[in-house]
């Protein structure tokens, strides 16, 4: 085993040594500009685009003209919404979210309600999912846009995609989603599921960072946005700049291995989470799953330790690269938003960590890591005010604190 | 976030956990915090005459608020209570090397031994005018 061994797969992923095979040669030998119409460098730089495309389309089940390349997630989160609202502003100025969503998307509606547009945040249920029933009843006569994750970042639970995408077809509504962690990790196909725009990220799925793409539906119905930046017009006038040829070609690559391994990838996900989980749980009390057991990522394991601080216990676990929602961890002392929106009490969610499993992740380290965190857990219960006073039968909640 | 080598060898080895008897007239006890905003620190002096004999802690919070309570105990520990009452947030910080994200840690442990010591005193008043 390498030190320290990385459980952050939400967070970035390392690169494939399929995809990095694929990328060098665009760095130092096919280097041309895809937009280069009047030599071989170009049209092999073209050539290795187009490629990347119809392995984009191939696992989102679009069509290779739908795809966008973009410098990431975030970028196409604020084309998407900032796009359409631009675009169809006339046609009415109300968007739906959720409190749930990755701040790219929270801080873009934000941005938006100061340019006019109203924002009606949904609430998630105690797992951290919205339901179609939410949406429904959010969709006005004047909503233009509902945006919705298809999993979310922290917790994994994955959202109801193709029926609230159903709801926002059956209403007119364009429906888009943050596909960053369900892409390349679960199935998705934006037919069935009934989306008009989706954005996701090449480092997210085993593939470069600083590339991602969005999907932008061209028929039933054909979705239009005015552009964020302005420049040579490529991406169809989408997305100015010099296509990113390394990258865009990491990103296909690592579309169509994620394609062909998905089942794969999940099987092997799915079961580094069980066997790290049920070693928990059989080990230590008084902890908790955050998020929905039931539809949730397959390599996303979100924790709460009562009783003791996520901050001190990831110091614990030396070894391990672990998140955690913690507020310590950041330079705020706010606890995460989503384990708030989830109802999560404030005092649950300085107690959760996040684990995640990937393509990487091996047996032996499970085992590894199951034994620091439940040696850890131990030591800070041991060291904890809160554990004493619950052994000694006292209820926590009838105590006057002095909070600061 | 990169810790200290004192914080960390606090974390490691945290001097003086535990606990004493609570309802003992020479123990104070000092609780303070709330779990919510992500750190409690109990801290208990066992006084004999005027000086601390003995302290124990145990914290709820991050690896800053453990080493701050921690040090705390060891500061205090054979100190008479005048001393304890003197012991400043600031000295805490310095000996720490907190950084200014952590520095509510410090002040945490600060009012845990003035806790304990007021705790301790309202017990002695309670057996003076009984």
């Amino acid at each position: 085993m390498n030190f320290p061994i990385y459980f952050d797969y939400q967070a970035t992923t390392p690169v494939d040594q399929r995809v990095l095979d694929t990328m060098l040669p665009y760095f130092t030998s096919a280097y041309g500009n895809a937009a280069s119409r009047s030599h071989a460098f170009g049209w092999k730089a073209e050539e290795a685009v187009d490629t990347a495309r119809e392995q984009i389309a191939s696992i989102l089940g679009a069509s290779s003209k739908e795809v966008v390349f973009t410098s990431g997630s975030t970028e196409a989160i604020n084309l998407a919404m900032k796009g359409v609202g631009e675009m169809y502003g006339s046609k009415g100025k109300h968007i739906v979210t959720c409190l749930a969503e990755h701040k790219a998307v929270l801080d873009t509606a934000k941005h938006m309600e100061k340019e006019g547009f109203e924002v009606t945040y949904l609430e998630p249920d105690s797992n951290g999912a919205v339901t179609a029933q939410q949406v429904a009843e959010a969709i006005r006569e004047d909503t233009i846009l509902v945006t919705i994750m298809w999993a979310n970042n922290e917790v994994g639970t994955v959202n109801p995609i193709r029926e609230i995408g159903a709801i926002c077809r059956e209403r007119g509504v364009l429906f888009f989603t943050d596909g960053t962690q369900s892409v390349g990790k679960i199935p998705v196909d934006v037919e069935a599921d009934n989306i008009d725009l989706l954005c996701f990220s090449g480092h997210k799925l085993y593939g470069p960072k600083g590339v991602g793409a969005l999907y932008v539906r061209r028929r039933k119905p054909r979705v239009r946005l005015v552009a964020q930046m302005d420049g040579g017009g490529h991406e169809r006038g989408m997305r100015s700049g010099t296509l990113n040829v390394p990258g865009i070609v990491g990103l296909g690559a690592a579309c169509a291995v994620a394609e062909k391994d998905l089942e794969k990838d999940m099987a092997h996900s799915i079961a580094m989470r069980e066997r790290f989980e049920e070693k928990i749980f059989g080990a230590l009390d008084h902890v908790a799953i955050n998020g929905n057991e039931n539809s949730r990522l397959p390599g996303c394991s979100n924790l709460s330790f009562a009783y003791v601080e996520g901050e001190s216990l990831i110091m614990g676990f030396k070894d391990l690269a672990v998140s955690s929602g913690s507020a310590c961890t950041s330079a705020s002392l706010e606890p995460s938003h989503v384990l708030q929106a989830m109802g999560v009490g404030d005092e649950l969610a300085h107690s959760s960590i996040r684990f995640g499993f990937g393509r990487l992740t091996t047996a032996e380290e499970i085992d590894f890591a199951a034994e620091q965190v439940i040696t850890a857990v131990k030591k800070l219960r041991e060291l904890s005010p809160l554990y004493e006073m619950v052994q000694e039968g006292i209820d926590l909640s009838t105590i006057a604190w002095t909070g600061h | 976030m990169a810790y200290s080598e004192k914080v960390l060898d606090h974390y490691d080895n945290p001097r003086n956990v535990g606990s004493l008897d609570k309802n003992s007239t020479e123990v104070g006890t000092g609780i303070v915090g709330a779990p919510e905003c992500g750190d409690v620190m109990k801290l208990q002096i066992k006084v004999e005459g005027d000086t601390i004999v003995d302290a124990k802690f145990k914290t709820f919070g991050c690896g800053s608020a453990i080493a701050s309570s921690s040090l705390a105990t060891e500061w205090i520990k054979g100190k008479k209570v005048d001393e304890a009452m003197a012991i400043s947030n600031t000295e805490i910080v310095e000996e720490l090397s907190l950084p200014p994200v952590k520095i509510h840690c410090s002040v945490l442990a600060e009012d845990a031994i003035k806790a304990a010591v007021a705790d301790f005193k309202q017990k002695q008043d309670g057996e003076e005018s009984a």
